[in-house]
């Protein structure tokens, strides 16, 4: 919807807005008197933990909030509208109209039953803003605009015919359909790669810039918050700790806790000299049925390092871990742990062998039975392993809580008790109780907030240090590889692309594929996204 | 909650902590919440275990004792009258009670164990013991079950044990396909890898990881299947080949008694007799689908508030 805007007008002004959630039989406070002001054409960065208020806050800037929660307090002025005293009924004309939101799965969000660009078009057709026709040649044209592959028949396919990065494309370009005031994008490129992730920023960047569209960025990932917005707003607790332009928000934040968030991406190990080698995977070969998913895989694990094994997903770093595992065993070559051949079945290897080799989950949720308190989940593999019972077994719980930085008052608590970073804190606690040399970490921190990645890594870091630990940490981000490994495996579609100490890997020249995916991590560099560009732009010219 | 902006700690960090009630607030808690159907269901299923916890207190006469007056009138001696060689109706209702709903949990009980032990196996086995299961079930189930267990009767003989363990092995499937179906999306959770990781054995898997998860469906599949058992006993007994006479059951005096219900045009309370001990066998069924229902509901997660 186009109208008489110029680009500098106050668009949307939040004055003291107050929302709360009903939870447990009582009312708690998400946003607290936040004040937000919004002009044509810019876009705001939203950042903050987990449970900040931030997706509250960006619902709530489209004058919508999520089931169980209302507005208590506080104006929200769009176009000299107060959306907080309309009714449903007459927000319903702003919305998916004037105002659109892009969400963060959009493979949860997409109809699987109709075709996409019925879809992308349904609320401009519905609004009467343009005719079918007219919608569907426009919506090619927004396909274009976001780089899609093949944007004149794109549309025609389903869902599931699409891959992740190009939904979450299809799902901009709906919400651009309308051509909006205002769009609220909520954490739209954490479920994806980054070498996907790029190719979204950059078409969401071209397209806001191109039809001056007002936007709310939501997320937890500062560097990408820096390539998007003009402006940044910090939320801790539900009240705002800082505003500010993003280069002036990046070069000097004013609050403590805003400086913390920032500092976190400087976590750096130092590199350790290679020692003896405690685990060896030579030639390994592995299928899922029929479909082979590893090729010739030759790693080395030296003795108390850490070694980072990164790629996309899809790259056989996970199906790695199985082999080393013995979940799925090898079709050829072997595994030698500490001098021994491991038996490529997990029932073949003995007890101690078990033992000795433990994994810690991505999804600390789902590593977790729902149904036992902190105190099974820790004791059993005390009680399993090593035979303790009674008050050997509760001492031993206690002190491996004091390790991971919890205490006593954990113990009777269930998993979904506990915060993102707690939970993961009690899975590295399961891990260690039984005592074992060699950790396999695939993804433990790609779900959490970076301040709390930050403490788990540092936990993870100390506990090597202390009890002489060696890691396998599988990773698709960067800066976490930065942050704790000595070495470096580089994997694509199933093969070992590069390999060696972390400084030789990330000195240039790189081979291709370590080349786009050290250039594809966002940098805290708000010129990072258009430098590359252009950088890619000089390569095909 | 300590709220420092200077610093992080692990153990700030909000989490979703909620009170820890002990099972007994919760339990008066959800029942002080439950709607009006659910309690009248409640309220039944109690008065059907009382009576059959104590009918020989409180039923008057014996259940087989055998009274010189057949097809007696309902009078103050004998309050449903007597049936066709003279025995107190009213007493065998209340043994009844004890009998035929006795039957029906422990049949219903074999099943589960059978049904509900298989279909754990199955799901986290996932193999040619998934499939060979998987194929028995759906051939048993292709033979519709009413047959067959009057067939089964007729070969092995209608004795109470064989009676329980034909319908539980016939309805151990339904039974089988629901745990199966419930626990094959446990099974593929990052904590039974790690249970299986650690080397636990099937049987800590079943019974730790797998069946508390799964509780909920299978508790409210257990009175839905008590229903079916419960009917079925009945129809069997009604046909002649579930629970043999003398022992009280509520399908067969519906038999024994049928003819009566053409006197209704003479004697209204002669024709009403018969029907006694189906609307027995009818308001326990509708009472437990009553909590069944709410429990289902309150697990499921859906609310209408």
């Amino acid at each position: 919807m186009s109208d008489s805007g110029q680009k500098g007008d106050i668009l949307l002004d939040i004055k003291g807005l107050k929302i709360q959630g009903f939870s447990d039989e009582k009312w708690h406070d998400i946003v607290n008197g936040v004040d937000l002001t919004l002009r044509r054409g810019e876009v705001m960065g939203l950042i903050g933990e987990s449970g900040a208020g931030k997706s509250t806050l960006g619902l709530a800037a489209m004058g919508y909030t999520q089931p169980g929660c209302k507005i208590t307090a506080g104006e929200i002025i769009f176009d000299g509208v107060d959306l907080a005293k309309l009714s449903d009924a007459e927000k319903r004309k702003f919305w998916g109209n004037r105002m659109t939101y892009v969400a963060q799965s959009a493979a949860a969000s997409f109809n699987p039953a109709h075709r996409l660009i019925a879809q992308t078009t349904a609320s401009t057709i519905r609004a009467g803003l343009k005719d079918r026709s007219e919608a569907y040649s426009d919506a090619r044209i927004l396909y274009d605009a976001l780089n899609l592959p093949d944007p004149e028949h794109i549309g025609d396919r389903y869902p599931h015919q699409v891959s992740g990065g190009q939904l979450q494309r299809v799902m901009t370009a709906m919400a651009m359909s309308p051509r909006p005031n205002l769009i609220v994008f909520d954490e739209p490129t954490t479920a994806l790669d980054v070498t996907t992730q790029v190719e979204v920023l950059s078409s969401m960047r071209k397209i806001v810039e191109e039809f001056n569209t007002a936007a709310i960025y939501i997320t937890h990932d500062l560097a990408v918050v820096a390539q998007m917005s003009d402006f940044i707003k910090v939320l801790r607790y539900g009240y705002e700790v800082e505003e500010a332009p993003t280069r002036q928000m990046l070069s000097t934040p004013k609050e403590s806790y805003t400086k913390s968030l920032w500092s976190v991406r400087a976590l750096e190990k130092k590199e350790q000299e290679i020692g003896q080698s405690i685990l060896s995977l030579k030639g390994i070969d592995a299928a899922y049925g029929v479909s082979k998913v590893l090729f010739d895989v030759d790693i080395e694990v030296p003795k108390g390092s850490t070694v980072a094994v990164v790629g996309e997903s899809g790259s056989g770093k996970s199906t790695t871990a199985r082999v080393i595992t013995g979940l799925l065993p090898q079709t050829a070559g072997s595994v030698h742990f500490d001098g021994t051949e491991l038996p490529p079945a997990l029932a073949d290897r003995s007890k101690d062998q078990k033992r000795r080799i433990q994994m810690i989950y991505q999804m600390a949720d789902t590593a977790m039975n729902p149904r036992q308190t902190v105190r099974d989940i820790i004791g059993r593999p005390l009680e399993f392993y090593l035979d303790l019972r009674g008050k050997a077994k509760n001492d031993r719980i206690l002190e491996l809580l004091e390790m991971i930085e919890l205490d006593g008052r954990f113990l009777e608590r269930l998993p979904s008790e506990l915060s993102g970073g707690q939970k993961q804190r009690i899975c590295i606690a399961r891990a260690l109780a039984a005592n074992p040399d060699f950790v396999i970490c695939d993804e433990v921190t790609s779900a959490l907030d970076q301040i709390v990645q930050e403490g788990i890594l540092k936990l993870l870091l100390r506990l090597q240090k202390e009890l002489g630990l060696t890691y396998l940490f599988i990773t698709h981000d960067i800066s976490t590889v930065k942050a704790i490994s000595d070495q470096v495996v580089v994997m694509n579609e199933g093969k070992v692309v590069e390999q060696g100490q972390k400084t030789e890997v990330f000195q240039p020249p790189h081979p291709g594929y370590t080349e786009l995916l050290l250039s594809s991590v966002p940098e805290m560099d708000p010129d990072w996204l258009t430098n590359l560009n252009a950088k890619c732009a000089d390569l095909k010219g | 909650m300590t709220q420092d902006p200077e610093t992080y700690s692990a153990l700030g960090e909000v989490g979703a902590f909620q009170e820890r009630r002990t099972l007994w607030t919760r339990i008066k808690l959800d029942l002080k919440k439950s709607p009006m159907t659910a309690r009248f269901g409640m309220s039944v299923i109690l008065i059907y275990a009382i009576v059959a916890i104590f009918a020989p207190l409180l039923a008057p006469y014996g259940e087989a004792e055998v009274f010189p007056v057949p097809y007696a009138p309902w009078s103050s001696e004998f309050i449903f009258g007597t049936d066709q060689i003279g025995r107190d109706i009213f007493s065998r209702m209340i043994y009844g009670a004890r009998n035929t709903v006795g039957i029906a949990v422990a049949t219903t009980l074999l099943a589960f164990l059978i049904g509900g032990g298989l279909g754990l196996a199955a799901a986290i086995n996932r193999s040619w013991l998934d499939q060979f299961l998987s194929r028995t079930v759906d051939v048993l189930m292709a033979i519709p079950s009413l047959i067959f267990a009057l067939v089964l009767l007729s070969v092995f003989g209608s004795t109470v044990i064989n009676l329980i363990i034909i319908i539980a092995v016939l309805d151990s499937t339904r039974v089988f396909r629901l745990t199966r179906a419930v626990a094959i999306n446990v099974v593929v959770m990052d904590y039974v890898e790690a249970a299986r990781l650690r080397g636990e054995g099937i049987g800590w898997i079943m019974r730790r990881e797998i069946l508390p998860n799964i509780m909920p469906p299978l508790v409210a599949e257990f009175g839905l299947r008590f229903c079916f058992v419960f009917l079925a006993i009945a129809a069997l007994s009604f046909l002649g080949v579930g629970i043999q006479p003398p022992t009280a059951d509520w399908g067969s005096m519906v038999r024994e008694n049928a003819s009566l219900i053409q006197f209704a045009q003479y004697d209204l309370k002669a024709g009403l007799t018969p029907l006694l001990p189906a609307s027995a066998i009818a308001l326990l069924t509708v009472a437990v689908n009553f909590v069944v229902d709410w429990f289902l509901h309150k697990t499921s997660g859906i609310r209408d508030e």
